[in-house]
């Protein structure tokens, strides 16, 4: 599945949209501490957490996911929401607790 | 190699400012990518840079970073004037952390950032004195 077919299937808000909307979303990573997500998140991954600050962004970035889901309706503080429009990454938002989050994108993803 | 075919870059890491670290990691990242360096080789650097220069803004007092890229790979300097660590050895254990409620809230304190620039680097130094600071000296073959 890609961004654009994630965006497109309306189920999370699109906070931001990076520039490659064709990435492939290629698996799903939970977890809110930086550094276990710095090492463990899969490249391409969909990267599901509640961890909304500038931090977020910058392992986001530095581990290349695809795109983060800010769940359980977490917002960006004003720091992270001011570097967002210099990040290039696809955020989503919603209401969803973490685990209904990600198992909407696995199904999708592997359906 | 010729010395001239060396690159070498600087980085200054702020004191306490959460909103510019990963900056060093994110320019360097971009370089090695413009370099053509592996896919492999720039998830190990930003991985090892990104919580070296963390650790710099949470546990110091920020410093700064010297990168030399070299037809071998990759040398990092970080460099800082904090607190210094106690006991090495134990500050190396995954797990451990002396991470402030306040910075554990940002997402900080898993006490995996030392284990991971361990981990994703071919050699490793930690230069420490206790009220002095701390020099971490890492190697990456690119
Ligand atoms: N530059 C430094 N100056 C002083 N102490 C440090 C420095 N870097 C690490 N430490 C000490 O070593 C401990 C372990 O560091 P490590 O990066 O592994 O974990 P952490 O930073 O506490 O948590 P995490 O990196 O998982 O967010 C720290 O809690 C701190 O006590
Ligand atoms: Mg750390």
């Amino acid at each position: 599945m890609t961004i654009k077919e994630l965006i497109n299937a309306n189920i999370f808000n699109t906070l931001k949209e990076g520039s490659d909307l064709n990435r492939e979303i290629s698996g799903l990573f939970n977890c809110d501490l930086l550094s276990i997500a710095m090492s463990k998140a899969p490249t391409d991954c969909a990267w599901v957490t509640v961890m909304g600050n500038i931090n977020t962004l910058a392992v986001a970035t530095l581990a290349d996911v695809s795109c983060v889901i800010l769940a359980e309706g977490v917002f960006f503080d004003d720091a992270a929401t001011i570097r967002l429009d210099a990040t290039d990454i696809t955020v989503f938002t919603t209401e969803m607790p973490v685990f209904e989050a990600s198992l909407k994108v696995y199904e999708m993803i592997n359906a | 190699m010729a010395a001239d075919n060396t690159i070498k870059l600087h980085y200054d890491v702020p004191n306490d400012d959460f909103t510019r670290a990963g900056e060093a990691s994110s320019d360097l990242k971009g370089k090695l990518k413009q370099m053509g360096i592996s896919p492999d080789a720039i998830r190990k650097v930003s991985i090892a840079l990104y919580e070296g220069e963390i650790n710099m803004v949470i546990h110091a007092n920020g410093g700064y970073i010297d990168a030399e890229i070299s037809e071998n790979g990759l040398k990092l300097v970080l460099c800082d004037t904090g607190p210094g660590i106690n006991d090495i050895v134990q500050a190396t254990q995954a797990g451990f952390s002396t991470a402030l409620e306040q910075t554990r809230m940002l997402g900080f304190g898993a006490g995996m950032g030392l284990p991971n620039m361990l981990q994703n680097t071919d050699d490793m130094i930690i230069d420490s004195i206790v009220g002095v600071g701390t020099t971490i000296t890492m190697f990456i073959k690119m």
